[in-house]
């Protein structure tokens, strides 16, 4: 038997699931797969395409894990697009001249965006929005113009117009229809999301249509819309809907649907039964075209059953339209009939204009749920659209009520049926959900919530909450108790205290990654010892291990200490020298030091002794220890200054160094109330006054900002340092693992009020003791750098190979950008480096 | 004074380091003569294992400088990069079934 041949047209995200699909069949085993990809790069998650905006790199947004083709031997050919098809002789000829013959060929083209046939469309300026070329190349011309108008207020247009706006154009959207999203949502909605999105400042103008692009020398200067108006602006960018790409299909002699599509049965079978199409491009069999993934996620699922001749007979006859977005910031869905088609059906509306919310549910006469919109605050979709098709169990009312207003709902996700859809993008059922026991395992196992996402909050609840409060698989207390058994034990080894303390099944084992780590940390903090020597060297993050921050290569980053960010221009030098001679890339930090990457292992300790020999020492940048202790440049001359801001972020910096913490730990003093220095965003910030100093705690920046408290006012420098000698150390005695001082603060029982008590009154007198043990780590700090550079037995572990203790790790290898290096991120893909040589 | 080899084919074994090198716990990265390189792990009861040094989920031959730790009296080594864990006896990654990494025999002498 001679193995069969699948062809598939279309590398986008319906065709990579399809891959996917035949891979876990096992079809991939026994027939050749050709795939033909008309983008310069395999597929990507267009869906999050927006996200390129947010920093997210064409890599992140990649579908295709790594190896993933090689894996199961498929034939991809990227930027080789399907010309023709030769139905007679089963061939597809490529752009390329490669021919290829099939046995199955399947069509998954997707669409292109619709641009209407107005004037001036084709000049410069002009863009839609679909491809990650399409986004480069607006980003690239948005750099010379002020002003973007997008043609078309759909879901498409909104995220649109929302990436000109983050590009600092003025934004202006042209509506044909009398309000925006008229697809998903009905007039209420669409009222609600208009005055939320102009509140942002973006300009809109619905029941407008657009007449001519106007240009001057072949750009694109102003557009005229259908009231005679002429709108000035240097870029448009048309979404106006989008349209299947059935051309090879037509071209080939198969049957399309007269508004477009490629016709397809149930089985997605076009009306040659060789070739399939599946996605975008395909023409239901219920008669519609799905502008969705997850009914294009259906039909490949679909086919590969089909073509593995499992469960052929399982067909696609219709989706789910509903969805659930975050435009611009705006929560907006729609769900089952948000349009309140079905006769005699009665609606349930809510609607705040102040606050944006607008929640509309469509009720059928016998009290089932059709269908609905919610704008403004689409909390509650996960649990209505499952809900769809059945008799909620509370009133119709207590389900758009924002909670306090009227009966308050007592209804969570348990009480949706068994065969509920929790994860529309995969469509997988309340019970399939129920079957696994934690996040991972439901996304591992059932895929549920990989998608879009929206539906994670939904499954959370559904699992059984963690009553096991326990640091890890080998522990059943929390790092706080631990950190009070090893402190009142005095017990001084991981060993020890996993035999004596962890679970059974733990005792005598090896502990784990997340309890070998935060032991260390603890008996560092209660030892102050160098913590890379005898038992405490094996329980250390990879970075602490060698005392810097391993990157995505392999490689690592340096940062010395400079504390207050002030810094004498020869040390500066010596910083560009040391960078310049081994080749480092350069670059300044958001905290105030100067960070230099692409270190090879064997390298970090020339590069520390070149460093140590300056004056420098460790900026513990690896450690969950004190990072930076910013400073604005203060009283000494700044005209508002009331402090010497700089003499105190130093003396700080210093005293704190080293101290090994939960989490790590973050500071700031800023001069004068203009808060220069962003104190208030620290764990523990502090604002100069004409008195003393404001001491704030529990700040921060990152993933979830929070504003720090005020602690204590007016205070002395000495007064000052002995609150937060104790601060630090009763949030280091009570904290969880990775707790920052900002989430401990909101979980403290009692919340500031108890910090102060504790801190500042005294309330369990055990202030002496919290400041003996800061006075110990003072007296006890020693540079971790310069320890290791004296001592050639602590030496021997940086080496890129034990049995080579010279050669350099040929895998580190960097490519030249903006005149320095970066990772050459292409060598990490290959498998076997043989013959592989170093920069 | 106690060796430890690994073997690339049945009966070939090259030496790699003392065993003293070793911290338990944790491991070493060893280069072999095909341009290959292994991570090698000594676990708290002193035995021994090796794995390919590459991490699959990444590319980085890194996996020599994750953290040792045991599931179920099982050995694993945790990625130092994204964490993921691998059965140091069968190169099975514990969070992924679709992914495993080559083991490599090794003996002391
Ligand atoms: C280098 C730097 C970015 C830069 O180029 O500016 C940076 C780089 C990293 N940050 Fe950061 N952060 C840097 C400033 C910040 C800031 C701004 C600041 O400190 O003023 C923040 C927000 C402020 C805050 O922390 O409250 C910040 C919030 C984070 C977070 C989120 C923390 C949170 O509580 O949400 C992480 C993740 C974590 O720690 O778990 C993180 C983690 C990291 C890590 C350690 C990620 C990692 O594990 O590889 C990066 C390692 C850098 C390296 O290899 O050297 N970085 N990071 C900055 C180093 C400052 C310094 O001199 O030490
Ligand atoms: C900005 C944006 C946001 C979106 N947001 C959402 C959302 O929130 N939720 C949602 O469900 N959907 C969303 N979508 C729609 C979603 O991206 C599509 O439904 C999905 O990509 C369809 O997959 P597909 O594989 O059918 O088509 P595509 O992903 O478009 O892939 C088709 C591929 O085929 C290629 N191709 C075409 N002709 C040929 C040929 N002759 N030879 C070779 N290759 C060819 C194309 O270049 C393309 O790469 C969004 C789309 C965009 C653009
Ligand atoms: S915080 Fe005040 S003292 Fe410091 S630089 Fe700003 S204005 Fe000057
Ligand atoms: S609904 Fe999109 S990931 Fe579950």
């Amino acid at each position: 038997m001679t193995t069969p041949t699948i062809v598939l047209v279309g590398h986008g995200m319906v065709g990579q699931r399809f891959l996917e699909a035949l891979a876990d069949r096992g079809v991939t085993e026994r027939a050749r797969i050709v795939v033909l990809c008309e983008e310069p790069r395999p597929a990507y998650d267009r869906v999050q395409l927006t996200s390129y905006f947010s920093g997210k790199t064409p890599d992140d947004l990649s579908m295709v894990e790594a190896g993933f083709m090689e894996k199961h031997g498929i034939e991809l050919y990227v930027g080789d697009p399907a010309e023709s098809v030769d139905r007679e002789a089963r061939t597809v000829t490529a752009r390329s001249g490669r021919v290829v013959a099939y046995d199955t060929l399947v069509l998954a083209t997707g669409s292109y965006p619709f641009v209407p046939p107005v004037p001036g469309k084709d000049a410069r300026g002009c863009f839609v929005y679909r491809t990650i070329e399409d986004l480069l190349a607006i980003e690239e011309y948005a750099k010379t113009a002020t002003t973007g108008a997008v043609v078309g207020g759909g879901l498409l247009g909104l995220e649109a117009a929302g990436a000109l706006k983050g590009l600092g154009l003025d934004t202006h959207v042209v509506e044909f229809a009398p309000r925006l999203m008229p697809v998903q949502v009905d007039e209420g909605g669409g009222a609600a999301l208009l005055r939320t999105i102009e509140r942002m400042g973006l300009t809109v103008h619905t029941g407008t249509g657009t007449q001519e692009v106007v240009t001057a020398d072949g750009a694109v200067t102003g557009m005229r819309l259908s009231d005679g108006s002429e709108l000035a602006t240097d870029m448009v960018v048309f979404s106006a809907g989008v349209r299947p790409r059935d051309q090879l299909a037509r071209d080939c002699g198969l049957t399309v649907g007269e508004r477009g599509g490629i016709a397809v049965d149930e089985l997605c079978r076009t009306s040659d039964p060789a070739v399939f199409a599946i996605g975008e491009c395909a023409l239901a069999s219920d008669g519609r075209v799905y502008g969705l993934v997850a009914p294009g996620y259906e039909m490949a699922q679909t086919v590969a059953a089909t073509i593995a001749e499992e469960e052929a007979g399982n067909g696609f006859t219709g989706a789910d339209m509903s969805t659930k977005l975050k435009l611009l910031g705006v929560d907006v869905a729609s769900f089952g009939d948000a349009h309140g088609t079905a006769e005699g059906c009665l609606d349930v509306v809510y609607s705040d204009s102040r606050s944006g919310v607008y929640k509309k549910l469509v009720i059928s006469g016998d009290g089932v749920l059709l269908g609905g919109v919610l704008v403004g605050d689409a909390e509650q979709y996960g649990l209505l659209r499952p809900l769809t098709g059945t008799v909620p169990p509370v009133s119709p009312e207590q389900l758009v009520l924002p909670a306090g207003a009227g009966a308050p709902v007592a209804l969570g996700p348990s009480a949706l049926p068994d065969d509920a859809v929790i994860c529309s993008c995969h469509n997988v059922t309340k019970h399939a959900i129920g079957q696994c026991s934690s996040l991972p395992e439901v996304k591992k196992c059932t895929k549920a919530g990989t998608g879009c996402g929206s539906c994670v909050k939904t499954i959370e609840k559904l699992l059984p909450a963690a009553t096991d409060k326990g640091l890890c698989g080998c522990f059943s207390y929390t790092r706080s108790e631990l950190y009070e058994i090893a402190r009142t034990l005095r017990l001084t080894s991981f060993a020890a205290l996993l035999d004596s303390h962890g679970r059974d099944t733990a005792k005598g084992g090896e502990g784990c990654e997340v309890c070998k780590p935060t032991v260390g940390s603890i008996l560092a903090s209660l030892n102050n010892g160098y913590i890379l020597d005898g038992e405490q060297a094996s329980l250390q993050d990879t970075n602490d291990h060698f005392l810097a921050n391993m990157q995505r290569n392999g490689s690592y980053s340096v940062v010395p200490r400079i504390p207050g960010g002030e810094i004498t221009p020869d040390k500066l030098i010596v910083i560009g020298e040391v960078a310049r001679d081994f080749g480092l890339y350069t670059k300044i930090t958001g905290g105030q030091r100067i960070d230099l990457f692409g270190a090879r292992v064997d390298q970090l300790p020339s590069i520390w002794t070149r460093l140590v020999d300056a004056g420098f020492e460790s900026g513990h940048a690896y450690g969950k220890a004190l990072r930076t202790v910013k400073s604005c440049v203060g009283q000494t001359w700044c005209r508002y200054g009331v402090q010497d801001s700089v003499k105190m972020a130093i003396q700080l910096e210093l005293r704190y160094r080293g101290l090994r913490a939960p989490h790590k730990l973050k500071s700031a003093v800023s001069g004068c109330a203009r808060e220069c220095a962003e104190a208030q965003s620290k764990d523990f910030g502090i604002i100069a006054t004409a008195n003393g100093w404001n001491l704030y705690v529990g700040g921060n920046g990152g993933a979830t900002p929070r504003h720090a408290d005020l602690l204590a006012q007016d205070l002395s420098d000495a007064e000052l340092v002995r609150l937060i000698d104790r601060f630090l150390m009763f949030y280091i005695r009570t904290a969880d693992r990775l707790e920052r001082t900002s989430t401990w603060l909101e979980r403290l029982e009692g919340g500031l009020d108890h910090l102060k008590d504790v801190v500042v009154h005294d309330s369990l007198g055990l202030c002496g003791e919290l400041e003996a043990l800061m006075a110990a780590h003072v007296a006890d700090y020693r540079d971790e750098w310069a320890e290791t550079l004296d001592d050639p037995e602590r030496l021997r572990r940086f080496v890129s190979f034990v049995n080579a203790p010279g050669a350099p790790d040929p895998s580190v290898r960097f490519v030249p950008e903006r005149d320095q290096i970066k990772p050459d991120l292409t060598i990490l893909t290959i498998g076997n480096l043989e013959g592989a040589t170093s920069r | 004074m106690t060796t430890l080899e690994l073997s690339l084919s049945p009966d070939s074994w090259m030496a790699v380091c003392e065993e003293a090198r070793l911290t338990p716990g944790r491991g070493v990265a060893a280069l072999l003569p095909d341009g290959r390189q292994a991570a090698v792990f000594r676990d708290r009861s002193g035995r021994t294992y090796a794995i390919d040094n590459r991490d699959p989920f990444t590319g980085a031959q890194v996996l020599s400088r994750g953290l040792v730790g045991s599931a179920d009296g099982r050995p694993f080594v945790a990625s130092p990069l994204l964490k993921q864990r691998f059965d140091l006896e069968t190169g099975r990654c514990l969070d992924d079934d679709e992914v495993a990494v080559t083991v490599y025999p090794v003996r002391t002498k």
